[in-house]
């Protein structure tokens, strides 16, 4: 990719970092009655992003789900914008994994970015030209302006995924959280997403997200946080992201030409997971 | 016949919105559910003499309720909550009317409908209803859609999603209740599904959705009730049949039109 110096320096921009807007202090998360991970402890400040490296089930959507209150946290702290998480509707915009696909959904593009204006206006406000001016922006950033009255279901899987994106930058959040939101981008989707992120953050906007991409999501980021049932380790990319700690999250790592590969381990972690699932799944 | 058909285009506007968000959000089998479980409330608004609509209001109330308690108070899936109600109601149902000597006539009622037997009062009741069931839609549009999208996503952007959900099986409870005389208990669930089903197959919007849901319901409603005066045929089954005949005839000419563009895009990328 063209322009990946932009993006190895975290945030290309000179806004002021200060205030808090998120802060765990040893967090414990997880599903019902069993905690995933034990005592979370970590800063996210305006205009700054954190990036959740884990296998599959290593904690990250629980973190994310905990955080905007779809889950109780089981221990500790956690306070969003100073608040008990769960009650910053208008100044979050999240992007889960698990959302319905756009084959089955009979919208236009332009109507699922909309829906990311309606944390702003609630029940009834109504949407005004400045809505659709930021709409329309949020598309062109994704670079799907061009498919804005397309139906849903005849663009591709990866054509979806920046209209979902685009749908979350055109909330204009405070706090943007993602579950995995590069799945089934393109190269040219990936590096609109980027820029976008690296947007949002000089704007003043803050960032979490779950990934696997260890390259360049990572990179963007301030801080990253390795998961695999417990925090492995966090802070900034540089320092945290060494060989041992990607082994002890990945389970195997192979350095070669500069650069990190990583690849999940098909008998360690995973296995250990499913059979952690099975367990929960047992009466 | 003009009431018939007066009423049969209410119900159609009415199971045209509902039936959209049965089959946006997955309702299907609770749909269904809740149109075989209003038996025992007819039945029994029978035998104490009144009218029907009250009993099955009821009944409809009961098994939402029941379904919303067992999934939250069980960790069991609300398929299996649905189910035990469903059948449990039904044959509670059975029960009622097999104790009864009176309901010979009034059972192939409440089973398979009277539609040319709808009174003036009924029509007022699907009036109100209908209007309550499209204010809903137009207010809780919003929630309804996000939900539809993702419900965490709902959750998250503000709106509660265990009150938007109750008010949506409310929606489509209120639709099956106002329903049930036009083709009966056994077959309203058709009217939720078949013509919402084949306008998700022609829609891009949501509101194009419900428009070609209420057209297909009336069209049939019409068609159904003619084949059925000529053919001396029961009514209610008639209307459904057509509906998904409606359905299947949309859904082979979508595929055939997509085979043709599809195979155009072959002959422009071969």
């Amino acid at each position: 990719m063209a322009d990946t110096e932009l993006n190895i320096n975290a945030r290309n921009c000179d806004t002021p970092v200060n205030e808090i807007y998120l802060q765990a202090k040893q967090l414990d998360i997880g599903y019902r009655n069993e905690v995933v991970v034990r005592d979370i402890s970590f800063t996210l400040r305006q205009g700054e992003a954190i990036a959740l490296i884990g296998t599959n089930g290593s904690g990250k959507s629980t973190l994310l789900k905990t955080i905007v209150g779809i889950l109780g946290s089981m221990g500790g702290e956690l306070s969003v914008f100073g608040m008990p998480p769960g009650n910053n509707h208008r100044r979050i915009a999240y992007l889960g994994q698990f959302h319905a696909s756009g084959f089955v959904l009979p919208l236009r593009a332009i109507d699922l970015v909309a829906m990311g204006r309606y944390p702003l206006h609630g029940l009834w406000r109504r949407m005004g030209e400045k809505d659709d001016e930021i709409v329309m922006a949020a598309m062109k950033t994704m670079g799907i302006e061009s498919l804005a009255n397309a139906s849903l279901r005849s663009l591709s899987g990866g054509q979806q995924q920046r209209v979902y994106l685009a749908q979350v930058l055109a909330h204009q959040a405070d706090l943007l959280i993602m579950d995995e939101p590069t799945t089934g981008l393109d190269a040219g989707g990936r590096e609109l997403y980027l820029n976008a992120i690296n947007d949002e953050l000089c704007r003043g906007a803050s960032v979490i997200m779950a990934t696997h991409d260890i390259q360049e999501e990572a990179a963007l980021c301030h801080q990253v946080m390795l998961l695999a049932h417990r925090v492995v380790a966090i802070g900034p990319p540089h320092k945290v992201m060494t060989p041992e700690a990607l082994l002890e999250t990945f389970g195997v790592v192979v350095a070669g030409e500069n650069r990190l590969h990583v690849l999940e381990c098909k008998h360690g972690h995973d296995d250990n997971e499913r059979q952690g699932l099975n367990r929960k799944r047992q009466p | 016949m003009v009431q018939a058909l007066l009423a049969g285009t209410l119900v159609s506007i009415a199971c045209a919105i509902a039936g959209t968000f049965v089959i946006l959000r997955g309702l299907a089998f609770i749909g269904d559910a809740i149109g075989h479980g209003v038996l025992p409330g007819i039945a029994l608004a029978i035998l104490f003499g009144f009218h029907g609509i009250i009993g099955a209001a009821v009944s409809a109330l009961f098994m939402i309720g029941g379904i919303t308690l067992i999934t939250q108070r069980s960790r069991l899936s609300s398929d299996t909550a649905i189910g035990l109600l469903f059948v449990g109601m039904l044959s509670l149902g059975v029960v009622i009317v097999s104790r009864s000597s009176s309901f010979s006539g009034d059972l192939t009622r409440i089973l398979f409908g009277e539609i040319l037997g709808i009174s003036r009062i009924d029509i007022l009741i699907q009036l109100g209803a209908t209007i309550i069931i499209a204010a809903i839609a137009i207010i809780c549009a919003r929630p309804f859609l996000l939900l539809s999208f993702d419900p965490e996503q709902a959750e998250v952007a503000g709106f509660s999603v265990r009150l938007f959900h109750n008010i949506m099986l409310f929606m489509i409870a209120i639709t099956v209740v106002v329903s049930f005389q036009t083709v009966g208990t056994l077959l309203v669930f058709g009217l939720l599904i078949a013509p919402a089903g084949a306008g998700a197959l022609l829609a891009r919007r949501i509101k194009a959705m419900m428009l070609w849901a209420a057209i297909f319901g009336i069209i049939s409603m019409y068609i159904g009730l003619l084949v059925s005066y000529h053919f001396n045929l029961a009514a209610g089954a008639s209307i459904i049949l057509v509906a998904v005949s409606i359905f299947f005839i949309v859904f082979i000419i979508q595929n055939l039109r997509h085979r043709r563009t599809g195979n155009q895009k072959d002959i422009i990328h071969g």
